[in-house]
């Protein structure tokens, strides 16, 4: 943290319970997927991130195997407090949310029947797809900096759009190509 | 009707052991392998019922908090199935839930806790500035198609078009606002329960 120049001015967790918590609730926030409120909690709330990192750490979260957000709690814990970060941050993610998730299992005969809750989840649903889309929006707006310049990464962001929503290829596949292709060119343009 | 009827020890330990060896597979999310236990859980072992795997799925995309607690809620059934009503099916309950949860996360966790640790201490190096750079365009490429893949599942605009609206809209409000996400998730919930969209 100490090379990079804003790091000074940057908020910061305060102790490994501030991190527990504020994970707690965003993820009690995230429905159909946390990773909009996490950019909007950490990164234009509270400024622990900027929206730079934010994309770098969500990629290495992506590409590591196993379940992406606990992949970012950890990262993101570990970074301030080492390994009780880590934990803290992943029990926030974690904890609070499967109690709830347990609940809704227990009453879930009552609450499948009901038209109005069916229709409650179907209204949230859209609203989860358009969050997504507003984060991605945003983050694209954000990457002005970028190595390989605006409209090469908005080609690369639009084929893999459509080798996943429209192709529906695997990720499998996606990933290693068509990211591999953008670390090759962004290798070349970082001369040494 | 309860999917299987006993478990022993042996198959408890293979339970975790099946989550510990998907773990380091669970490339791309871990709903991504819902197919996998699928073929596990429900066809081979024949722990879960086809119901109560779709269920599973279905309230863990409903409820808060991230995805990957449909793997709880699979371990949780697994244990409701082979303790039966009352204390001794929640307790079994959630030990397949421990056991599912620690067996998916832990390899996956302990490699990205030292490969991060790694990349951090090089991060100044051309190669990961360059992988974590690099990525970036295509990790936002995958969050719209995200966006997309769920979107689609409004149906056709013609006719679903009030909740292609309200995607629309979301999506406008977090781009150009600092709005609250729980409001717009509680107008979507509204908005759905009284039946306008």
């Amino acid at each position: 943290m100490t090379q990079n120049p804003t790091a000074a001015q940057r908020a910061q967790p305060r102790n490994p319970a501030d991190l527990f918590w504020s994970f707690t609730w965003l993820a009690l926030q995230g429905f159909g997927g946390v990773l909009a409120v996490v950019q909007r909690e950490l990164v234009e709330r509270k400024r622990w991130m900027t929206n730079e990192e934010f994309v770098e750490d969500w990629a290495v979260a992506q590409i590591m195997p196993g379940p992406n957000v606990v992949n970012l709690s950890i990262m993101i814990g570990d970074r301030y407090f080492g390994l009780r970060g880590a934990l803290a941050a992943l029990a926030g993610m974690l904890l609070f949310p499967l109690l709830l998730v347990l609940t809704l299992a227990v009453l879930y005969a009552e609450f499948s029947s009901h038209p109005a809750v069916a229709g409650a989840l179907r209204g949230m649903g859209a609203v989860a797809a358009g969050l997504i889309a507003g984060v991605g929006i945003k983050l694209f707006a954000s990457i002005k900096n970028h190595p390989l310049g605006r409209p090469l990464c908005a080609l690369l962001a639009a084929l893999t759009v459509v080798a996943m929503a429209g192709l529906r290829l695997p990720l499998f596949w996606v990933l290693p190509v068509l990211g591999g292709a953008a670390c090759l060119l962004t290798w070349r343009k970082l001369a040494p | 009707m309860t999917a299987a009827a006993t478990m022993g020890a042996a198959d408890w330990l293979q339970l975790f052991l099946y989550y510990l060896s998907l773990s380091l597979l669970a490339v791309g999310g871990a709903i991504a392998t819902a197919p996998e236990m699928h073929r596990f859980l429900v066809e081979r072992q024949a722990w879960l019922t086809d119901p109560q795997f779709n269920a599973s799925i279905a309230i863990a995309q409903a409820a808060p908090g991230p995805n990957v607690l449909f793997i709880a809620l699979l371990g949780w059934n697994v244990g409701i199935n082979a303790g039966g009503p009352g204390l001794a099916g929640w307790l079994l309950g959630a030990l397949g839930m421990a056991l599912c949860m620690l067996g998916v996360m832990l390899p996956s966790s302990l490699l990205t806790w030292t490969a991060t640790r790694w990349g951090h201490r090089n991060r100044e190096r051309r190669g990961v500035r360059a992988f974590k750079q690099g990525m970036a365009p295509v990790v936002i490429g995958l969050l719209l198609a995200t966006a997309w893949v769920l979107a689609r599942a409004h149906g056709v605009p013609a006719t679903d078009w009030p909740l292609w609206l309200l995607t629309a809209a979301t999506t406008l409000l977090v781009w150009r606002t600092r709005l609250h996400l729980l409001w717009m998730l509680g107008a979507g919930a509204a908005l759905g329960a009284l039946g306008w969209v």
